[in-house]
């Protein structure tokens, strides 16, 4: 069966040493010498190294026929692990059930990236596509040598090499190869993480031949999760293993001065770890653990408030310096042609701190052994880099720490998990236990890593006859990478910056992924430094399409604006500017299964408080095409919106499971409402005071759509692009220019809650 | 001060020693071993740690172990097993709910105690009986869906 493999227990060594681990050396040529020395290289102990350049490190044999897929990457719930069973089992022309994906842990998985980026499939899935066509070949070549028939006469069917005119001859994979390791080098390109590629001599198959690509196939660790038999990372338990749980300061900055370890002495077991401003508490019971950070005394130093009033927010991001100001995109000569246009149409719009608040805060366990080997199981997305940032942590090699990856409590980026290994880690080090460290809910929504709060600024130009001559997009914003996307360095991490490592500030944003061909055209960021400068539960990072929500809200609102100024329909508008023929045709193919009625914005002839209205927006992301129709209902005395129904229409080229990617869209676009509609991170001068469901509410089954219907635009020939985040980034939008068709008021600034919708709307 | 007590959980009776104010949370997860319930909030307000007592879907992250009485207590592990499944677990599985799952309790063993009591239950009243329970990967769709198609099942 194809699943994600999660019996952390079992090392990669002990799979394979099951079915009696060999080297196979596979040089070419491959010849009889080379299997004959397949016995050598195993008494030798030679064992291929967990490297990117080792074929082995992605694909094994078993003895029995099965295929271990070994893949740097996880899934995070979208079923990534369906899709990379299928390219693997296609290339390999093995059974998909033959094929088990073993994910992200470091002792099986080389560094592909983790979750990120929607490069599951793009990026991910084409090294496990060409490392599987790579196995093949080989295999074939070992089979040619076995049978003595040339390499060209043979076939392979479920994992059988046939010669072809000759049913007779045969030889299975597991008899090639089964239980023992390729020792195939390929040509890795040195690079680590996303980027990381290492394809052999194989090509991949052309999609003509896919028999399991492109198939429906579904989850086989759904029922798992239904019986209550699959394990998540907050299940972990260790032998000796006791509970940890932080503290965080009531004023943001603030340290504590004095600790008193007699106000939690009658909690059985009950141990305090500080250091500087790092401070939690263990206990052998998890209730324990809670009580006793709860009635912990601790004195803490005076730090000035560091947050400006929440309704200054934007006036803040307004005035602030700019700290790099980068123009991604610039053609013509956008100042003239300003000067020049007959008429300047310009729109700010605004976008708040979001929160991961993933479905529980997050956990990690960490086991310092006696040899001082360090086990940490994670549920981040980035178990690689979690293995650098608990080393680095703890000031040990690299080597010494591995990184077991367990499903977490949801994950849209970079949340609380790779703070919450790192402060696991540093409570283990100091009681000398196995301690399992989960955060509590007012710490997972109120301290994870934020989306940035933004402000962008559009301009157009036009000319007599309403021609948009000129267009100038600049947003101004924090960093997305005010900590980085991964853990791997102490200053990124809560854990580091509490134990006083400085933090290392990044600048990061974006510009809108459109193809609007305009003559004189300008896009371009600025970001202004962090609001404190030392561990802040408003530090800001990647938050599900880091930063493509707020942009694309902003531009894609925008063009409506210009359309409606002409009086153009909003998609005639569109399709008046953009050539490029993928965005073209999922604009068009949202808009016909959406029924599209040509006209203007706003709709006329609508009286009483229920209004409805409809709207587009579309963008790209590395290679996607999304385009997306929202139809809203619109109650004016309440201010509440229901986005009653999405088209969205969807091209990542090849498709490999287009069930899952159905599935994947429709969270994108139900999170993508949730976002839009209600989520917004609060805060006062102190701290952050969105701390629960109440303080940050996100959407309620009761405003669930009642249709998201999904367009696949399926190109075989064309690679995949990602899928895991493209359709959230133009649903803002979307609802925004359908509220404006119901309405005639545009709303640009985000959340669309009901008191700020009855605001705009009276 | 601990006290003893006796928790019958999915038809076997364990006794253990707690605090009582300790949620019943804890004791299952904990003092049982049992890793269905999982901890989202602590405050009642998601579902991710629902269980039934006495057929009744409660949070079992805001019940102290002091009121829980006699009450016989079910988790998601002992609602179906793959063998006998219920019919929710049946419907999520055809219509491949999850995401990262972590919400699962809250929705199956609530929709589960609606389904109990209430015969083909209107659209309305499922969002109703399901209103406030969280999902944040979105499957929000897939769930209305399953619970309908368990509904239809159950006839």
């Amino acid at each position: 069966m194809t699943k994600f493999e999660k019996t952390t227990a079992l090392s990669r060594r002990a799979v394979l040493i099951g079915g009696g681990a060999l080297v196979v050396s596979i040089g070419a040529p491959i010849g009889a010498d080379t299997v004959f020395n397949i016995g050598a290289a195993h008494a030798q102990g030679a064992r291929p190294p967990l490297t990117p350049d080792q074929l082995s490190s992605y694909i094994a044999v078993n003895a029995d026929g099965t295929v271990n897929a070994y893949f740097g990457k996880m899934d995070m719930g979208h079923g990534l692990h369906v899709a990379i069973g299928q390219i693997v089992a296609e290339e390999l022309d093995v059974p998909f059930k033959a094929v088990t994906v073993f994910m992200a842990d470091t002792d099986k998985t080389v560094n592909q990236g983790g979750a990120s980026g929607s490069t599951g499939i793009q990026l991910g899935g084409k090294q496990m596509r060409y490392a599987a066509a790579e196995a093949r070949r080989v295999l074939i070549e070992m089979a040619s040598s076995a049978l003595s028939v040339p390499a060209d006469q043979l076939k392979v069917s479920d994992g059988v090499v046939t010669v072809k005119n000759d049913a007779s001859k045969s030889i299975s994979y597991a008899k090639l190869i089964g239980g023992r390791y390729f020792n195939v080098e390929l040509a890795w390109n040195k690079q680590f993480g996303n980027d990381l590629y290492a394809p052999g001599k194989a090509q991949p198959k052309p999609a003509s031949e896919h028999k399991i690509v492109g198939q429906p196939i579904k989850r086989a660790d759904v029922a798992p999760k239904v019986f209550a038999q699959e394990d998540f990372v907050t299940d972990v338990k260790r032998p000796g293993m006791v509970h940890g749980r932080m503290i965080r300061p009531p004023v943001a900055g603030a340290v504590p001065v004095k600790v008193d370890d007699n106000s939690i002495k009658d909690i059985p077991g009950a141990k305090v770890v500080w250091d500087k401003g790092f401070l939690g508490v263990v206990a052998d019971k998890e209730w324990d653990a809670i009580k006793a950070a709860e009635k912990l005394k601790i004195e803490w130093s005076n730090a000035n408030p560091p947050f400006p009033d929440q309704a200054a927010l934007y006036d803040h991001i307004r005035k602030a310096p700019v700290r790099k100001r980068v123009v991604e995109k610039e053609n013509g000569s956008v100042d003239e042609a300003f000067k020049s246009a007959a008429k300047v149409i310009e729109a700010e719009y605004e976008w708040p701190f979001q929160s991961h608040a993933s479905m529980g805060p997050a956990c990690a366990v960490v086991e310092i052994m006696t040899d001082g080997q360090v086990l940490c199981w994670s549920g981040s997305q980035k178990t690689h880099f979690v293995q650098e940032g608990v080393a680095l942590t703890l000031g040990i090699p690299v080597e010494k720490v591995t990184v077991y990856w367990k499903m977490g409590p949801g994950s849209y980026g970079r949340n609380d998990a790779d703070d919450c290994a790192g402060d696991a880690a540093m409570l283990a080090k100091a009681v000398g236990k196995p301690v399992r460290l989960q955060y509590m809910r007012d710490q997972g929504t109120g301290w994870d890593p934020k989306g940035p709060a933004s402000i962008h600024k559009v301009r157009a130009g036009l000319d007599a006859s309403g021609n948009v001559v000129a267009y100038d997009f600049l947003s101004k914003a924090f960093s997305r990478v005010d900590v980085n996307t991964n853990g791997s360095k102490p200053w990124d991490t809560l854990t580091g910056q509490t134990l006083g490592v400085a933090l290392k500030s990044g600048d990061g944003f974006g510009v809108p992924a459109e193809s609007y061909a305009f003559d004189n055209k300008r896009l371009a960021w600025e970001t202004i430094p962090p609001l404190l400068d030392r561990a802040s539960p408003l530090r800001s990072s990647h938050l599900r399409d880091p930063v493509g929500p707020q942009i694309h809200f902003a531009s894609e609102s925008f063009i409506d604006e210009v359309a409606a100024a002409h009086g153009a329909d909003p998609i005639e508008f569109r399709l008046r500017h953009i050539k490029e023929p993928r965005d073209v045709a999922v604009i068009k193919a949202a808009a016909q299964a959406a029924n599209w009625e040509t006209r203007p914005s706003p709709r006329k002839g609508q009286t009483g408080n229920k209004v409805s209205g409809r709207g587009i927006a579309y963008a790209q992301r590395n290679g996607t095409r999304v385009a997306i129709v929202a139809e809203v209902d619109i109650d004016r005395a309440s201010g509440k919106i229901w986005a009653r129904k999405f088209t969205v229409a969807h091209d990542c080229g090849q498709i490999i499971n287009p069930d899952g990617l159905t599935k994947c869209i429709e969270g994108n676009i139900v999170q993508g409402v949730s976002r839009t509609l209600w989520e917004e991170v609060k805060f006062d001068n102190k701290s952050v005071t969105s701390v629960d469901w109440m303080t940050y509410p996100i959407l309620d089954i009761t405003e669930t759509p009642a249709e998201v219907n999904v367009v696949l635009i399926n190109h075989p020939e064309i690679a995949s692009s990602g899928a895991g985040e493209p359709s959230i980034r133009p649903v803002a939008a979307a609802i925004a220019n359908a509220i404006f068709d119901a309405t005639g008021v545009r709303i640009r600034r985000v959340p669309f809650s009901p008191d700020h919708v009855k605001a705009a709307l009276s | 001060m601990t006290q003893k007590f006796a928790l019958t959980v999915n038809g076997t009776t364990h006794t253990i020693e707690a605090d009582p104010d300790m949620p019943l949370l804890y004791a299952l997860r904990d003092e049982l071993g049992l890793n269905n319930p999982h901890f989202g909030c602590g405050l009642a307000q998601c579902g991710a740690c629902t269980v039934h007592l006495d057929g009744q879907a409660t949070r079992s992250c805001a019940t102290p172990l002091s009121a829980v009485g006699n009450a016989k207590i079910t988790t998601l592990a002992g609602l179906g097993t793959p063998e006998k499944p219920h019919p929710l677990q049946t419907a999520y599985i055809e219509e491949q709910v999850p995401q990262c799952g972590y919400c699962i309790n809250g929705w199956i063993m609530t929709a589960a105690d609606l389904l109990a009591h209430k015969k083909n239950p209107s659209e309305a009243e499922i969002e109703d009986a399901l209103s406030g329970i969280k999902c944040r990967c979105g499957t929000h769709i897939s769930i209305l869906k399953a619970v309908k198609r368990a509904a239809a099942m159950m006839g």
